[in-house]
C-alpha cells in the first residue's frame, strides 16, 4: 500500500535512502538562503516564502529518521522563520496568523474530525477568549464594575490558562442544547449559537457596558516583553522583539495543542470519539457514554480557541464583533476539510494554506493583476481583481473537493479506505472483464 | 437467583405493540434461545434489555438490580453485552480498535492523565492492547488485528462483533442472529464459538436465531415469540412438539389454504 509516492516516479529515489537526506537538506538550505537574501515584500519573495514553507511538507513526507526531521523542523521554526521575520515584519505577521489559525483548526478538528459533530459556530469560543482578555486588561472592566482597574499585564499568562477553562466552559454550555442533534440540524443550531455570541458582543453595551458594542475594545494590553529577549537580541528594536515574542507564544500554543490532540487521538477518549462518529448506537451499546464524550469533544475543541483568543486579543490590541462572524467559522472549517478531516498533519497544512491564500497569495494575485491592468490591455475594465479574491478562493475549494474530497493530507486510514474501494472497483472490473469472454 | 428476570415487558411503536407483556427468566450459565417469525419482536426485546428502548411497562432485573429505563452504556457497564442483527461495527476502525472501544468502560485513563501521559496510562494502554489481541484470538481472528473492520469477510465481521462485545466484560451476552447469512461450515464454527462463550468464559447467553439446527443443539431453553407475545417456552424437545409453535412457523402458510 504505497500512500506517499508512486513507485515509478523519477523522484521516488529522492524520497528515501541516503539521497533523501542530501536532497532534503539541500532544498531547505537553498530556499532558506534565497529567502533570507530577498527580504523586500514582492512577488519574488512571496514565491520564495512559499517554496520555503513547502520544505515542511517535504520534511513530513520524506523517509528520513524522525529525529532528523524534528531537528530540521525545529531549526526552521525557531531559527529561519523568526530571523527572516526580523528583516520583514510582514512575513512574521503571516507566520503568527497562520499559527493562530492552525491552533483553531486543530481545535475544530477535534469536534468535527474526531467526534463527527459538525460545528458551524466555532469562532464563538475564540471570541470568548479574546473578550476575556480584552475586557479585563482595559478600562472596560471599570465600565462593568465601577472602580475596578485593569489587571496587570503580567497576568496575561494566567489569562491564557483562564482562556482554556472559560473556552471549555462555553464549549460545554453551547454543547448541551445540541447533544441530541446530528448532521445538518447540528450544523444549523451551532451556527445559530455562534451568531448569538457575536450578537451579544454587539449588543452588550447596554444596560451595562460589557463589550463596548460594535465599537469594539481598544488599547488591549500586551504581556510585558521579557527582558532576556532584549538582552539576547540587542540589535533589534522593541516592535521587532515584540513580534518575535508573539510568534514564540503562538508557536508554543500550537505545539502544545498538537501534542495534546495527538495523545488524545491515540487514547481511550480518541477511540470513543471515533466510535461515536462511526455509529452512535453501537458506541453507546459498547459502554461509551455518549453525552459525556460529546461534551468532552466540545470542551477540548473550545478550550484551544479560548487560549488563542486571549493571545489574539493581545496581539491585535483591538477586537470588535465582525472579527468573529460566521465567515470566520466557515474559514476554519474550510481549513479542516481542505487539509483532511481527522488528520492532524492535514489540518495543520489546511490552516497554513488557507491563511496564506487569504492574506498573501490571493491579495498578491490581485495586486499583480492590477499592475498589469494599469499597464494597459490584458484585463477588461469591469474586472477589479481585488473584488474577485473570495471567488477565487471558493473556486479553489470546489476544485479541491472534486479532485481530492478526502483532503490534501487525509487521515491515513480514510485514505486507505478510499483506495480500498478503488481497489475493489478495479478488481470487480477485472473479474467481470474476465468472466464475459468465457 | 436467576441472572436475568424480565417481567411483563411491553414496548409499542405508535399503534404497533412490538413486544407485548413478555417475561423471560434466564439462569446463570445457561444458553437460552429466543425464536419466532420475522417481525415477532425479538430484536425489539433485545433493544429493551440493553436500554436502546425504554419499556412502556414491565421490569427488568439483572443480577439483582433493576435496569429498566437505564441508558445503554450504564447497562453495558453492569454486564450485558450484545451484537447486532445487521452487523454494526466501527467500519473505518481496525479490528483491534473495535475491541478497544468495547473496553472503554473498563479502562480508567482520564483526560488529564492522557494529556500528561501519566504512568498509569502508559501501563494501561499496552495491557489493553494485549487483552484485545487475546480476545481476537479467542474468536479466531489472530493476525487480523490491524485490518479495517469493513475489509474483513462477512463471517469474520460477525466474530469481531462478538470479540468487541466480550471486551465489555459481560456476564450476559445477547447475540442477535449470529449465524444469519453464513454457509453451513461458518454456521458450525459460529455454533462452537457460542458454546465456548459459556463453557470456557462462563458467560450466560441469549440467542436470537433462525437456524433450527443451531437452536436445537445448543439451547437449554427456548422461548418463542409471535406478534410480540410469548407463545411458548420450554426445552428444545418440548418446543419441537408444541402445536402453536409449529403453527406460527408453518401453519400460517398452510392455513392460508395451500
Ligand atoms: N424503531 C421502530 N419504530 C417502529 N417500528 C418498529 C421499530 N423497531 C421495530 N419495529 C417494528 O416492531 C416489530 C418487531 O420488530 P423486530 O423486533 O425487529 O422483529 P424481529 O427481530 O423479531 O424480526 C416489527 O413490526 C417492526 O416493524
Ligand atoms: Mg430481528
Amino acid at each position: 500500500m504505497s500512500t506517499t509516492s508512486l513507485p515509478n516516479s523519477p523522484f521516488a529515489a529522492l524520497n528515501r535512502g541516503p539521497l533523501a537526506y542530501v536532497a532534503l537538506t539541500a532544498y531547505i538550505l537553498v530556499t532558506s538562503a534565497l529567502m533570507l537574501m530577498n527580504t523586500r515584500t514582492s512577488l519574488g519573495t512571496d514565491v520564495l516564502f512559499i517554496l520555503f514553507l513547502l520544505s515542511f511538507l517535504l520534511l513530513y513526507r520524506a523517509k528520513v529518521s524522525n529525529s532528523y526531521k524534528l531537528a530540521l523542523g525545529a531549526i526552521m521554526l525557531i531559527g529561519v522563520v523568526p530571523y527572516f521575520g526580523t528583516m520583514n515584519a510582514y512575513y512574521i505577521e503571516l507566520a503568527i496568523q497562520a499559527g493562530i489559525f492552525v491552533a483553531l483548526a486543530i481545535g475544530l478538528n477535534v469536534v468535527v474530525g474526531f467526534a463527527g459533530l459538525l460545528d458551524l459556530g466555532y469562532v464563538a469560543f475564540f471570541a470568548v477568549g479574546a473578550y476575556l482578555w480584552g475586557i479585563f486588561s482595559t478600562d472596560q472592566i471599570g465600565q462593568i464594575s465601577p472602580g475596578a482597574s485593569p489587571v496587570a499585564s503580567q497576568l496575561f499568562y494566567l489569562f491564557m490558562a483562564l482562556g482554556l477553562f472559560v473556552g471549555a466552559f462555553f464549549g460545554v454550555l453551547l454543547g448541551l442544547p445540541v447533544l441530541r442533534l446530528r448532521g445538518d440540524y447540528l450544523a444549523i443550531v451551532t451556527l445559530g449559537l455562534g451568531e448569538v455570541i457575536r450578537v451579544l458582543a454587539v449588543n452588550l453595551d447596554r444596560p451595562i457596558n460589557i463589550t463596548n458594542g460594535s465599537q469594539g475594545i481598544k488599547s488591549i494590553a500586551r504581556p510585558p516583553l521579557p527582558d532576556f529577549l532584549r538582552a539576547l537580541f540587542p540589535g533589534l528594536n522593541d516592535p521587532q522583539l515584540y513580534q518575535l515574542f508573539i510568534y514564540a507564544l503562538a508557536l508554543l500554543v500550537v505545539g502544545l495543542t498538537v501534542l495534546t490532540v495527538f495523545r488524545l487521538k491515540h487514547s481511550r477518549i480518541g477511540r470513543a470519539w471515533e466510535a461515536i462518529r462511526e455509529d452512535e448506537t453501537a458506541a453507546i451499546a459498547m459502554g461509551v457514554p455518549l453525552v459525556r464524550m460529546k461534551l468532552m469533544a466540545f470542551a477540548v475543541g473550545a478550550s484551544f480557541a479560548g487560549v488563542m483568543g486571549v493571545l489574539f486579543a493581545a496581539k491585535q490590541q483591538f477586537i470588535n464583533p465582525p472579527t468573529f462572524d460566521l465567515i470566520r467559522s466557515i474559514g476554519i472549517l474550510a481549513m479542516v476539510i481542505l487539509g483532511g478531516m481527522g488528520s492532524i498533519p492535514g489540518v495543520i497544512l489546511g490552516g497554513v494554506l488557507v491563511t496564506l491564500l487569504d492574506l498573501q497569495i490571493l491579495p498578491r494575485i490581485a495586486t499583480e493583476l492590477s499592475a498589469l491592468k494599469r499597464q494597459g490591455i490584458v484585463i477588461p475594465d469591469w474586472f477589479d481583481p481585488a473584488q474577485y479574491q473570495r471567488a477565487l478562493f471558493g473556486l479553489l475549494l470546489i476544485i479541491m473537493m472534486i479532485f481530492r474530497p478526502e483532503g490534501i493530507l487525509p487521515d491515513q486510514r480514510r485514505h486507505e479506505e478510499a483506495h480500498a474501494t478503488e481497489d475493489q472497483e478495479a478488481l470487480a472490473e477485472v473479474e467481470t472483464g474476465e468472466a464475459t469472454p468465457a | 437467583m436467576a441472572l436475568l428476570e424480565a417481567q411483563n415487558v411491553t414496548k409499542s411503536f405508535g399503534g404497533l405493540t412490538a413486544v407485548n407483556s413478555v417475561s423471560l427468566t434466564v439462569e446463570r450459565g445457561s444458553i437460552v434461545s429466543v425464536i419466532g417469525p420475522n417481525g415477532a419482536g425479538k430484536t425489539t426485546f433485545f433493544n429493551v434489555l440493553t436500554g436502546i428502548y425504554k419499556p412502556d411497562h414491565g421490569s427488568v432485573i439483572f443480577d439483582g438490580a433493576s435496569i429498566a429505563g437505564q441508558r445503554p452504556d450504564q447497562i453495558t457497564r453492569q454486564g450485558i453485552a450484545r451484537t447486532f442483527q445487521n452487523i454494526r461495527l466501527f467500519n473505518n476502525m481496525t479490528a483491534i480498535e473495535n475491541v478497544l472501544v468495547g473496553m472503554h468502560a473498563r479502562l480508567s485513563a482520564k483526560m488529564w492523565q492522557i494529556i500528561f501521559q501519566s504512568p498509569s496510562v502508559r501501563a494501561e494502554e499496552p495491557r489493553a492492547r494485549a487483552r484485545a489481541r487475546e480476545l481476537l484470538k479467542f474468536v479466531g481472528l489472530e493476525g487480523r488485528y490491524d485490518e479495517l473492520a469493513k475489509n474483513l469477510p462477512y463471517g469474520d465481521q460477525r466474530r469481531l462483533e462478538i470479540a468487541r462485545a466480550l471486551a465489555t466484560e459481560p456476564k450476559l451476552i445477547l447475540l442477535d442472529e449470529p449465524t444469519a447469512g453464513m454457509n453451513p461450515q461458518e454456521t458450525l464454527e459460529a455454533t462452537r464459538l457460542i458454546q465456548r462463550l459459556r463453557d470456557e468464559l462462563g458467560l450466560t447467553v441469549i440467542l436470537i436465531e433462525h437456524d433450527m439446527r443451531v437452536v436445537m443443539t445448543i439451547s437449554e431453553r427456548i422461548s418463542v415469540l409471535d406478534y410480540g407475545e410469548k407463545i411458548a417456552e420450554g426445552k428444545p424437545e418440548e418446543i419441537r412438539a408444541n402445536a402453536r409453535v409449529v403453527e406460527a412457523y408453518l401453519g400460517r402458510g398452510a392455513a392460508a389454504g395451500h
